[in-house]
């Protein structure tokens, strides 16, 4: 895009949003020019700040109008690079869009603008004792519209599941500018499921402006233990029987010896001394269910060697059990200038066998890697650990990070259970899915955003083609035969 | 020229899978010309190239017993039968997911998980329900009481195989519960009504067969009533699995509760729940109207929804159109979530009908939800708009000219004409 080019986009946007609404400060542009996964950086054309629905959908169609690309991002914690500017393009941000509308405890719905932070959805939601369940462990800085857009996990999806199973309505603008309501408070709206196939689309689909999200009654009794083992070996099992038992836990985490290492030297959790491995278990729900099971939880984690059982005998203690797992992405920074945090997942029977693998390839290469995941459901998190300032170890622990994903395509599982494919993961695509399962999806890009807008170059490594399908169309179209629509 | 093409669709299915249509192949009053069960997906696909080659129109079958459900195809040429594409696949119990052939009775399904004590939780409302295969229970979106803790199709449905109407086949999700690899492709085959194309395999996330359960039901004077006792649940700390009404004609509303668990979960909050719902009576087994619609075959069925606090509006405004119409409108369904259903005789007066429809309709969509005709006699179906307003219909039909450009997969069934 030329300058001038700029500069008209920008006038024309001033005009539908203000002058205050529209960044075009090279400096000030520059605050936007990476989401969480910093190692990529790209300065937009233009930041719009949009401050309602009617709005966003103008930014769209000046966009339109002017064929320039536009990324939403809502508060950038992405991890994956979905909200990576594109250059030549409009970088939408929601941090304008900010008003809880509505929450109604007798629907179990609240219904929120996109900036919205998470965690204050479950705030507003709670003194009528209900909550958000999607819990990512940023969930004090992410946006609702984020979430949406990344079908965000956390902690507790294990048992509730993820964004898409907790939200029931969105206000969308399409690629074309149009405002269209999908879902809403009731549940199964006539017609293809738009919503359930536009969460976790990344951005690629259109903007999100608002959403209608199912509240949580909140639980009548949480119990949460930590058990240390002598490695990861024996917490698996100890995982497995859980599961196997037929239990449910709210969440099941683990971490292993060096991940343990990190967080206590970051937030002195006192996790068990010399522990190969912790597994946090939390179980939720009426007080009679969550008794009986977490006597059979303690009873199955002794069984298969866990030495120091911690029971939080209050929300203090609880968070104390917390603390140490939230805090280990940043902790690792405590032991390794740099690393990697990888989002892969396998079946979680596999666990054992893909942790030995990644141990062998960890050693073969001298690479660190220190794992943290939720075990429950097989997500791993592995952190890979480098030190930039030596000449190819950043490069080494890319190929380690690489091999890793490639572990789980081989045992079945994906490249990311929660952080997105984004910019990040686009050449791992094709290792999942064949040509044809990506042309496949992509058709349902075509038909939302025919001329690529919205976040191109994200998810998928090449774009379709979106025009007239190859069909060999004979005579009138039924639809248009049946004069209920028109051709398009 | 006939014979040509029953020869090619022989060929694609392994010599002997297709065959020409007889009067017991309609689907809903419109006879095919051919039918054709294929084996496998690689077969399927050779059949779907062969259909497209020949400009065929296509409805996909499984048990047939949601046959007469949406509109009648505008055209159709050849009937694909899942049947053959049938088993399970993978069970990998420890990991508690299976993934299994479209054309498999889901009652068949869980003889299969039962024994390792898992389940995919999901309820295939009577009648026929038991017979339902897993692919007419995807593309139909149907569920049961339990939705209410385990959620419907799009949320167990983890994986799916397809075969687009050109012939190519695709994959979405995989095998692992957590997965946001890729579009969730799932999702947009739920509930399509077979107009995107044909599903012929499906991965699901299980649940552990719970140790113990309990249903307690009472009976109220009205349906305000009703939903008073349905909300103190909900806000309740009981955590149900399910929460249904069932209001009959000219008598009073049934509620009933299920509370799944341990043998002593169960038993404790069987008790605080008879406090809420005063003389509860507690039972191991459903009450007989339990998860199952409330019609019979050739009948006409609608789906009710609403935000959960317009349940009780909904209830009695389906109260209220019964006297005013002289019709029996039996409504039952899921109070826990705002899904209802209704039924009235098939002998009911199509203007009779069609003005319960809009009537009905207006009221749902004052709570926030919609009234669609799910199945309808033919005379009944030319005179009401049996799915209502759509929202998103441009997109959808947008959609629908990706996937099948010549509005050749169960045209006219579907929303708006598709
Ligand atoms: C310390 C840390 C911990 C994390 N823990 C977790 C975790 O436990 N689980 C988890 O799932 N993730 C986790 N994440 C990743 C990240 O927080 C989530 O992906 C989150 O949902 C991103 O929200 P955001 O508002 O920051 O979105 P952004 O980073 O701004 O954007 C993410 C994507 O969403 C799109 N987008 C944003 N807003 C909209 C909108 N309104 N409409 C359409 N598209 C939109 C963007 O284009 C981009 O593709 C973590 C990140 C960090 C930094």
């Amino acid at each position: 895009m030329t300058t001038t080019d700029i500069s008209t986009l920008a006038a024309a946007l001033r005009a539908v949003l203000g002058d205050a609404q529209v960044i075009t400060d090279r400096q000030e542009l520059r605050t936007y020019e990476c989401d969480g996964l910093a190692q990529y950086r790209v300065v937009p054309a233009l930041v719009a700040l949009p401050r309602t629905a009617a709005e966003c959908a103008a930014t769209v169609r000046a966009c339109v109008d002017a064929d320039v690309p536009f990324v939403a991002r809502g508060s950038g914690t992405g991890l994956s690079g979905g909200a990576l500017p594109h250059a030549d393009g409009v970088l939408v941000v929601t941090s304008q869009m900010r008003a809880i509308r509505a929450v109604r405890p007798q629907d179990e719905r609240a219904v929120v603008e996109p900036g919205v932070i998470n965690l204050h959805v479950s705030r507003a939601a709670a003194p009528f004792g209900y909550y958000y369940a999607p819990d990512p462990s940023s969930q004090q800085v992410c946006s609702i519209g984020g979430n949406v857009a990344e079908n965000s996990g956390g902690a507790h999806c294990l048992k509730y599941g993820f964004t898409t199973n907790h939200v029931t309505g969105l206000e969308v603008v399409t690629p074309d500018g149009d405002l269209v309501r999908l879902g809403g408070d009731a549940p199964d709206a006539p017609g293809y499921d738009l919503l359930g196939a536009f969460v976790g689309s990344e951005g690629t689909l259109g903007i999100t402006t608002e959403v209608t999200v199912r509240l949580t009654r909140s639980p009548e009794s949480v119990r949460t233990l930590l058990a240390g083992f002598a490695g990861t070996d024996q917490a698996g099992a100890a995982t497995s029987a859980i599961i196997a038992a037929g239990v449910v836990p709210a969440a099941i985490e683990m971490m292993d010896a060096l991940a343990i290492e990190a967080a206590e030297a970051a937030v002195r959790c006192g996790y068990p001394a010399g522990a190969g491995a912790v597994l946090i278990v939390e179980l939720d729900g009426p007080t009679a269910e969550v008794d009986a099971d977490f006597t059979e939880v303690r009873r199955l984690c002794r069984e298969h060697g866990a030495g120091e059982i911690r029971v939080a005998a209050d929300d203090v203690e609880r968070a104390l059990i917390w603390k140490g797992r939230k805090s280990a992405f940043a902790a690792v920074g405590r032991i390794s200038p740099d690393y990697i945090v990888q989002d892969g997942v396998i079946p979680r029977t596999a666990l054992p066998e893909v942790l030995r693998r990644i141990a062998e390839i960890s050693a073969q290469r001298g690479v660190r890697v220190a794992n943290v995941f939720h075990a429950g459901d097989g997500n791993l998190h592995p952190l890979v650990l480098f030190d930039d300032a030596v000449p190819g170890q950043a490069e080494q622990a890319e190929e380690v990070s690489g091999a890793i994903l490639d572990i789980c395509i081989a045992q079945g599982g994906s490249i990311t259970g929660e952080h997105g494919v984004g910019m990040d993961k686009v050449s791992y695509l094709p290792r999942m899915y064949s040509a044809d399962d990506l042309d496949t999806m992509q058709l349902l890009r075509c038909a939302f955003d025919p001329r690529g807008l919205a976040n191109p170059g994200k998810v998928f490594p090449t774009p379709r083609l979106c025009g007239e399908a190859p069909g060999r169309r004979r005579g009138v179209h039924p639809l248009q035969e049946a004069g209920l629509a028109e051709v398009f | 020229m006939s014979d040509d093409v029953l020869a090619d669709l022989a060929a694609a299915t392994g010599g002997d899978g297709a065959r020409p249509a007889g009067d017991g192949d309609a689907v809903a009053g419109v006879r095919p010309r051919y039918v054709a069960a294929p084996g496998s997906t690689e077969e399927a696909a050779a059949l779907l190239r062969v259909a497209a080659a020949r400009n065929l129109t296509v409805v996909v079958g499984g048990a047939g017993t949601k046959r007469d459900w949406g509109a009648p195809p505008r055209r159709l040429d050849l009937l694909l039968h899942t049947r053959r594409l049938s088993g399970v696949v993978e069970h990998a119990a420890g990991d508690l997911i299976v993934v299994v052939r479209a054309g498999t009775p889901v009652a068949e399904l869980q003889a299969k998980l039962a024994p390792a004590g898992q389940q995919l939780a999901l309820d295939t409302p009577l009648p026929a329900g038991a017979a339902a295969t897993v692919g007419g229970v995807v593309a139909t979106n149907s569920s049961g009481p339990r939705r209410m803790r385990y959620g419907t199709v799009r949320d167990l449905l983890i994986g799916i195989t397809v075969v687009r109407p050109d012939g190519v086949v695709a994959h979405a999700g995989g095998k692992v519960v957590k997965n946001v690899a890729g579009y969730d492709l799932g999702k947009l085959f739920t509930g399509a009504y077979g107009t995107l194309g044909l599903v012929t395999e499906c991965a699901f996330r299980l649940h552990p067969l719970p140790a113990a359960r309990a249903f307690l039901t009472c009976r109220t004077a009205d349906a305000a009533e009703a939903g008073r006792r349905a909300a103190a649940v909900l806000a309740s700390q009981l955590v149900p699995s399910a929460l249904e009404v069932d209001a009959a004609p000219g008598g009073g509303t049934g509620i009933a509760v299920l509370l799944e668990g341990t043998a002593r979960g169960v038993r404790e909050r069987a008790t605080a729940t008879r406090a809420v719902l005063d003389g509860a009576t507690v039972a191991e087994e459903p009450p007989p109207w339990w998860s199952s619609y409330p019609w019979r075959s050739g009948d006409v069925g609608l789906k009710l929804t609403a935000a959960l606090s317009g349940v009780p509006r909904l209830l009695a405004a389906a109260g209220e159109a019964a006297r005013r119409h002289r019709a029996p409108l039996a409504v039952r369904g899921s109070a826990g979530t705002g899904v209802l259903y209704a039924g009235l005789p098939a002998a009911t007066a199509p203007d009779v009908v069609a003005r319960i429809v809009t009537e009905l309709r207006a009221e749902a969509a004052a709570v926030g939800g919609h009234a669609v005709v799910l199945t309808a006699p033919p005379a009944v179906g030319e005179r009401v708009d049996l799915w209502g307003p759509v929202e998103g219909l441009d997109l959808m039909r947008r959609v629908k000219a990706q996937f099948d450009p010549d509005a050749r997969f169960a045209p006219g069934r579907f929303v708006g004409g598709i």
